[in-house]
């Protein structure tokens, strides 16, 4: 039962073949078996758990179902949820019970899913390989000596690992994606503004966007359509008509133009990978795909962008964390500012602080016209690259990153090699535009591929659409690691 | 660009984080290596382009003025380091 998809379980519970609460205890049961192993969780709560399911139970018996209620899920620990641990993968908030839920939170209680536990994260959403969180690294389900990707690993690798069939997730710089694609499984970032960030720690206000991961681009449309919405308490909530990002699943790609942007297969791109991203696009041609020739050329650009508005807005957002209304708080100090200083050097891992202080640097007096203006205008450069791309396509594939993934401390030591492989997911956080990860095989090492979708604006279901096809013609999406 | 230990001691105390002596060595070569990355987009010419904030470029709503809150002061402060009196406590900072 634990290899089903969403729409699976949710078919499942509807005929009665199975109750909500012998769901939750099964999918209970595998994560207290294989999780010592994955550290995929910061927190478990099974009675909690089983009376959230015992409820959904309920309402299904008093004929108030709707498609999803009983299903069960996971939240990254990024979203606040009331009377949960809400730690960010810090140990600034390893205390913190959030005192109310984010919108997402919300949408999915009220759709009836059940929350199965937090999922293990790179702290406050701040790399790319778990290896930054407060509770441990994350092992990738496929091969334990690997990292499952970042900052989403522990959502990936609870999907891969079959111990939920859904989990949120949040995507800054390719937090969606690139675990996703590390994991073998389907991760979707929308439209940024497409989902409420109310609730949502804040790392980059200006490119964070909440996504569901899951086994197949079906269920993430179906997890869509409860997670986007409007919500005024986020200033930069999209007011746009509710959609049924399920509406063009089925629609034949005969005639899709799909881009292939030539800076995504240059120099860097491991051999494997780009063998699977081409297997991939030559099955989209069978299903009557035109591949045209794109450019984005500032690609190279997004790294050194951002890489300053990152760590800009970051040092902005977390100069809340000072001990004072909740969170860590330094044991003696002497004064005020040193339990602020004393404080954030507790609570905040390397990286956390690695980049608050580049931030702080970068919005210093005299230094923001040559930094944050500067990394702003070439932003507008990368947006305006895309807008040309998608005169000539509908849309446009490519790697999501370099390689498979790399070993558990192979780039640790080192932030610059770790900032470089993120080269293929930047730029579409800069642009706002959404992007997506699908299984799409495996390199030398076993290891899995992702081939990633970029869509234009609001694209989304037409980005499933092309994935779902996808998936329908190849069964990367149904492997899963044997642990 | 190459930044110097009391750059790095200046930045540290804007973001009131707390280096040590000994860690302030191996964060300022950290802290060099990422700006040598950074400055590659110097060389880009930007004249005469616009600075990108927002993907959608859409203004700030306004809301009306009214209530929406409800007051929680015991839930939040139930989470708080030190409280008393309905008050979040700080060291002192007026003699």
């Amino acid at each position: 039962m634990t290899n089903a998809t969403l729409k699976q379980l949710s078919q499942q519970l509807a005929a009665g073949a199975v109750s909500s609460v012998e769901l939750a205890t099964q999918y209970l049961d595998r994560i207290e078996a294989l999780n010592p192993q994955l550290n995929a969780f910061i927190t478990v709560d099974r009675a909690r758990t089983l009376a959230d399911a015992a409820a959904a139970d309920a309402a299904r018996a008093a004929g108030n179902a709707g498609l999803l209620t009983g299903v069960p899920m996971v939240h990254k620990d990024i979203f606040c949820q009331q009377g949960w641990k809400t730690s960010c993968g810090s140990r600034m908030l390893d205390n913190f019970i959030s005192p109310y839920s984010a919108h997402v939170v919300e949408q999915c209680n009220a759709a009836g899913l059940v929350t199965l536990g937090r999922a293990n994260m790179d702290e406050f959403a701040m790399g790319s390989s778990n290896e930054n969180s407060y509770y441990g690294a994350v092992k990738n389900p496929w091969d334990l000596k690997a990292i499952p990707g970042g900052s989403s690993g522990g959502s990936a690798a609870a999907v891969a690992a079959r111990l939920t069939p859904v989990a949120t997730a949040t995507d800054t710089g390719g937090s969606i994606r690139q675990p996703a694609s590390h994991c073998g499984v389907t991760g979707i970032k929308p439209t940024y503004g497409v989902v409420s960030r109310y609730g949502m720690v804040a790392y980059a206000s200006s490119l964070d966007q909440g996504g569901p991961i899951a086994q197949t681009a079906e269920d993430c449309a179906l997890m869509l359509n409860v997670m986007a919405g409007f919500d005024e308490r986020d200033s930069t909530s999209l007011e746009r008509a509710r959609e049924d990002y399920t509406r063009d699943l089925n629609q034949p790609l005969a005639g899709l133009r799909v881009g292939l942007p030539r800076e995504y297969f240059a120099d860097g791109l491991d051999g494997d990978v780009a063998k699977v991203i081409e297997d991939a696009v030559a099955e989209l041609k069978k299903q009557g795909a035109q591949v045209v020739d794109i450019s984005l050329p500032n690609t190279e650009l997004s790294i050194p962008a951002y890489y300053v508005i990152a760590p800009a807005e970051a040092s902005t957002n977390l100069s809340r964390y000072d001990g004072v209304r909740y969170g860590h708080r330094a044991a003696d100090y002497k004064d005020l500012v040193d339990m602020y200083e004393k404080t954030r050097a507790e609570g905040f891992g390397a990286e956390v602080k690695r980049r608050i202080l580049v931030g702080s640097y970068v919005l210093s007096h005299g230094y923001y016209d040559a930094y944050y203006l500067k990394a702003q205008k070439i932003r507008r450069l990368i947006a305006n690259d895309f807008t040309a791309a998608f005169a000539q396509c509908d849309v446009i594939l490519g790697p999501v990153a370099p390689t498979a993934a790399f070993n558990i401390g192979e780039k640790s030591g080192d932030p610059v090699q770790m900032y470089l492989s993120d080269i293929y997911t930047l730029s579409v956080n800069l642009a706002g535009l959404p992007g997506m990860s699908v299984p799409a095989g495996f390199d030398r090492q076993g290891r899995p591929v992702g081939l990633q979708i970029i869509g234009n604006y609001f694209g989304e279901a037409k980005m499933l659409n092309v994935a779902h096809q996808f998936q329908l013609a190849t069964d990367w999406h149904t492997r899963a690691p044997a642990l | 660009m190459s930044l110097t230990h009391q750059d790095v001691a200046r930045i540290a105390k804007l973001a009131r984080i707390n280096v040590s002596d000994e860690e302030i060595v191996a964060v300022g070569n950290q802290l060099n290596n990422i700006f040598g990355l950074i400055e590659k987009m110097q060389a880009v010419n930007t004249d005469g382009i616009e600075p990108m904030a927002h993907p959608q470029d859409v203004s700030l709503r306004l809301r009306e003025d009214i209530v929406t809150q409800t007051n929680q002061r015991e839930a939040f402060q139930a989470i708080a380091p030190q409280v008393e009196k309905g008050l979040f406590l700080v060291p002192k900072v007026i003699e």
